[in-house]
């Protein structure tokens, strides 16, 4: 890193490991106190931050859209849900060693696929390899079929489609749509106490940490620069000995399982986890963090999280209606006005006025298929 | 269909304008007028045999007299002249210490009126309540039941009759079958005739003698009669049925289940073929849009559920301002949808979309936005709630094709409207000029446009054209569905499955592919469930493409995209 970036890097970590925490831990009444509500809120943006860098990698470096990763998060907060409910034990109301909802829907054993999650040990890998597992499977019989663009984000959304149906069923042993909740401990910290809430944090701020390096790591790798050029142009990628569909099934494992980690960590913050959080509404604004923010940067995405759920969280309690017109304005006027998003538009900026920074490449997506040749007058609109 | 409107518009009169009250009592003939004096008779002999004439009489205008019987509501209020007269009274009114009681002829239960014109009120202290006991109670029943299956059977709508003829052979009394076998004897209509020959033989099989009993179930089984099904099995476990009889109903049985099968197999059949014709409407203008510029419109759904809020507007703007006409307002509400979803398609094109050719990933974020601002705001308008469109009365009903097999008129005219599209828009692309134009920008765009062709224009129009589609199919969805905000959503993500499976901006990839996804969804339905229906078809449509990965049809030629 150069130096002041590394500087940078240094002060926002401190401040989200170190000094947010800290603050929460005055005593109560004093003035620089943060709140307990504050930092688990906060708490929550860091696990979508998360979520948005994963998701930063594969469509803003690589291009791929992948309308889908709603999914991901939600197998990996069920994942962590499960062992959380497991752990509940007979502390539940009806005083049974099964979750509470199995009782009432009348299930007398715990099903097979629940057994493992009894253990932390696996439920910890299951929370990475789980959402990797699906999105290696699904990557390979999508890419391996060139299967791309807008096709490839219909097909995601599908399956974010068939995920929440499924996940609603009280068939599947998964609590229907009112998902898991209720739970008291975290391996064995109560979850109701403000100590565990803020370990919970400090996890998840180095988590946020460590998913920053190592996407960082991975674009500045020459495999990095193959993801870009993807996006640029696959065919000529493709042409020149590269496989697209290997870096995309690369970079999109990983992309979930980060997704896949983002949703543990949110589960034992917010306490409950339903189907509403996979669907299809979910996994689409989720790139709207990352379209707010500035793809293709990396700071961008967790701006971006921070940004919109900031906004979102404040016009919920406000102006419940106004919520959903605002977000589909967000849409509407960060594709027409800001394609770069608030970062790249700022380095933008800098580059212009200041001579700083370089800007980051401007993502430019693939024309279809079909327009390879181009009226004189696109050339202005899409620059 | 137009013959019943015409009945219903010449027995309205009769209905609507009251009759003279008096004149109406008077016009009953003479034994009628004896026996509902009789019925008022504190003899209770005398009683059951008055209701039992009129039960005879098999006259329609009886019924609410002997419904009033039973009820214990008929009154004999006393003429200034010293007359006596036998009345139904209606609900009590108070005032002050009296208890009042409007009341009607026993005769058809027209209102009486006083000098004034307005309907009387009489003081139910003034009236002599006619006792009712538990054996003409017992009387009445039957004959009332009777009553109601007899006139039903009588009625000039095909409908209720066959639905009478149902119902008495559910019930299975023995008494009602001379008036079925004589209803059969004068009936015309094939399918109340099944229904007749049905109850008649169902009847029979309850109450016959045991020979009868056997010809009875033979005749089910032959029939392929699915409500004697349940009846049938019992009979052929039965301890007292007799060994003939047990094999008969055997036979009966499996004869039945063989049949039901078969129409059960249809039923799933047309119910694919109509929902597949919505999902055609939707996918033919997302295909044609995408095919054209490669544009993927997620609001394509909102554009739907545009059409259908307009059909809502229509039809109460019918129901406020023009009732008479109401029956006609889905003829108005189809082209006006059309037209609304298609300003509203072209609105769009102009407005944003144009900015962004090139860029489908961005399109199809902006198009999100779009579809989420249009669906809040048809929510802050018209309320989250779902809406109710009432479909005209030529829409409901069916038309019964085979036994135990109605075709429903509103799935039947959608699967009209989605073949009549199809056949338009072929006929437009294929040969026209402006289809032509079409079909040159989305083979070449640049190669269109050195020739002559405004590909712009085309652009609009077309996205107009695919928008007014979607209209059209959220019209056409009021009739089967339920029209709330998220109407489109419910719908979208089949629609783009099919684009995706058929093949970008292949007329005959979309219509093979919407039939096909369509019934799958159907077939898969009933067995597996809903979810695990739309599962499936994700998983076959994702090993579909595997194969073929540009759809059905891919555009032939070598060319490399980007």
């Amino acid at each position: 890193m150069r130096t002041r970036e590394r500087w940078a890097f240094l002060a926002t970590a401190v401040l989200l490991v170190v000094v947010l925490p800290a603050l929460n831990a005055l005593p109560q009444g004093s003035p620089l106190r943060v709140s307990n509500f504050t930092l688990n809120l906060f708490g929550k943006f860091l696990t979508y931050a998360i979520l948005a860098l994963g998701l930063d990698l594969i469509w803003g470096y690589t291009g791929v859209l992948s309308l889908g990763h709603g999914v991901f998060f939600g197998l990996g907060a069920y994942a962590m849900g499960m062992h959380l409910m497991l752990e509940i034990g007979a502390k539940g109301v009806y005083q049974n060693v099964l979750p509470d909802f199995m009782v009432w829907n009348r299930v007398t054993e715990l099903p097979l696929f629940w057994k493992p999650f009894g253990s932390a040990l696996v439920t910890l890998v299951a929370v990475v390899v789980v959402p990797g597992m699906v999105a290696l499977v699904f990557g390979f019989l999508t890419f391996r079929s060139r299967i791309r663009g807008v096709y490839f984000s219909i097909i995601t959304q599908a399956l974010a489609l068939c995920a929440w149906l499924t996940f609603n069923r009280n068939a599947m042993n998964l609590g229907g749509t009112n998902g898991l909740s209720g739970f008291k401990t975290m391996f064995g910290f109560p979850l109701n106490e403000p100590a565990t809430q803020r370990g919970l944090y400090v996890v998840t701020a180095l988590c946020l940490c460590g998913a920053y390096l190592l996407c960082r790591w991975i674009v500045r790798t020459p495999a990095g620069k193959v993801l870009v050029a993807i996006r640029d142009s696959e065919t000529r990628v493709l042409f020149c000995g590269y496989s697209p569909a290997a870096f995309k099934l690369f970079v999109f494992t990983v992309s979930a399982c980060l997704a896949g980690v983002a949703g543990a960590l949110y589960v034992g913050q917010v306490g409950i986890i339903t189907p509403a959080r996979i669907g299809v509404l979910p996994s689409i604004e989720m790139i709207i963090w990352v379209a707010v923010g500035g793809r293709g940067t990396l700071i961008g995405p967790i701006v971006g999280a921070f940004g919109v759920n900031w906004l979102q969280s404040l016009l919920t309690t406000h102006y419940p209606d106004l919520w959903i017109l605002v977000l589909g304005g967000l849409f509407v006027s960060v594709v027409l006005f800001f394609p770069d998003g608030v970062v790249g538009t700022a380095q933008k900026l800098m580059a212009r006025f200041g001579g700083a920074p370089r800007p980051a490449p401007v993502p430019q997506m693939a024309p279809p298929h079909s327009a390879s040749v181009s009226e004189g007058k696109r050339e202005e609109v899409a620059p | 269909m137009f013959i019943r409107l015409l009945l219903a518009l010449a027995l309205l009169p009769g209905l609507t304008t009251p009759a003279a009250a008096q004149g109406a009592a008077a016009s009953a003939p003479q034994e009628i007028v004896k026996a509902i004096t009789e019925v008022a008779s504190s003899d209770a002999a005398v009683q059951e045999a008055a209701a039992v004439a009129l039960g005879k009489t098999g006259d329609r205008k009886l019924l609410p007299l002997l419904e009033a019987l039973r009820e214990g509501s008929v009154y004999v209020r006393t003429l200034p002249g010293g007359k006596k007269e036998t009345v139904i009274v209606g609900d009590k009114v108070n005032e002050g210490d009296k208890t009042l009681v409007p009341i009607f002829t026993a005769y058809d239960r027209e209102p009486i009126q006083g000098p004034d014109g307005k309907p009387l009120l009489a003081d139910l202290s003034k009236l002599e309540e006619v006792s009712t006991g538990r054996s003409l109670r017992l009387v009445l029943r039957p004959l009332i039941d009777a009553f109601s299956g007899q006139s039903q059977l009588t009625d000039p709508d095909w409908t209720v009759r066959q639905a009478a003829a149902v119902k008495l052979g559910n019930a299975g009394d023995p008494g009602a079958l001379p008036t079925l076998t004589e209803a059969l004897a004068k009936e015309k209509d094939r399918w109340v005739r099944y229904a007749l020959e049905e109850a008649i033989a169902l009847v029979q099989l309850r109450a016959g003698s045991p020979p009868e009993r056997v010809i009875a179930a033979t005749r089910l089984g032959a029939l392929g009669s699915g409500d004697a099904l349940d009846r049938l099995r019992e009979v052929a476990v039965a301890a007292d049925t007799s060994p003939a009889l047990k094999e008969a109903a055997a036979a009966a049985v499996k004869r039945i289940e063989r049949w039901s099968l078969l129409t059960q197999g249809i039923q799933v059949g047309f119910q694919g073929v109509s929902l597949s014709s919505i999902l055609l409407l939707m996918a033919l203008g997302l295909a044609i849009i995408f095919g054209l510029m490669g544009v993927i419109n997620m609001a394509h759904g909102e554009l739907m559920a545009l059409g259908a809020y307009t059909t809502y507007v229509t039809q109460g703007w019918f129901q406020g301002h023009a009732p008479g006409a109401f029956e006609y307002y889905f003829l108005i509400a189809l082209p006006l949808s059309f037209l609304v979803a298609g300003a509203a398609g072209f609105v769009l094109e102009r407005g944003v979309i144009r900015f962004l050719y090139g860029r489908p990933l961005e399109t199809l974020l902006l198009t999100w936005g779009i579809s989420l601002m249009i669906q809040q705001g048809l929510r802050l308008w018209f309320g989250a709630a779902n809406v109710d469109v009432i479909s005209p009365k030529w829409l409901s009903g069916g038309v019964p094709v085979m036994v135990g097999i109605q075709l429903p008129y509103n799935r039947l005219f959608i699967i009209g409207l989605a073949t009549v599209a199809v056949c338009g828009m072929y006929l437009l692309l294929f040969k026209t000029d402006a289809g032509l134009r079409v079909r040159a920008v989305t083979q070449n765009r640049g190669m269109a446009a050195c020739l002559g062709v405004r590909s712009r224009r085309v652009d609009a129009l077309t996205f107009a054209l695919g928008a007014g589609l979607a209209g059209i199919a959220g019209c056409a969805l009021t009739q089967i569905g339920n029209v709330g905000p998220e109407l489109g959503q419910n719908y979208i993500v089949d629609s783009f499955m099919v684009v995706v499976t058929g093949g970008v901006g292949k007329l005959l990839g979309t219509i093979l592919a919407a039939l096909g996804i369509g019934g799958l969804n159907k077939i898969i339905e009933p067995s597996f469930g809903a979810v695990f229906g739309k599962v499936a078809i994700l998983v076959v449509v994702i090993l579909f493409i595997q194969r073929r990965p540009s759809g059905l049809f891919a555009a032939k030629g070598r060319y490399a995209d980007s």
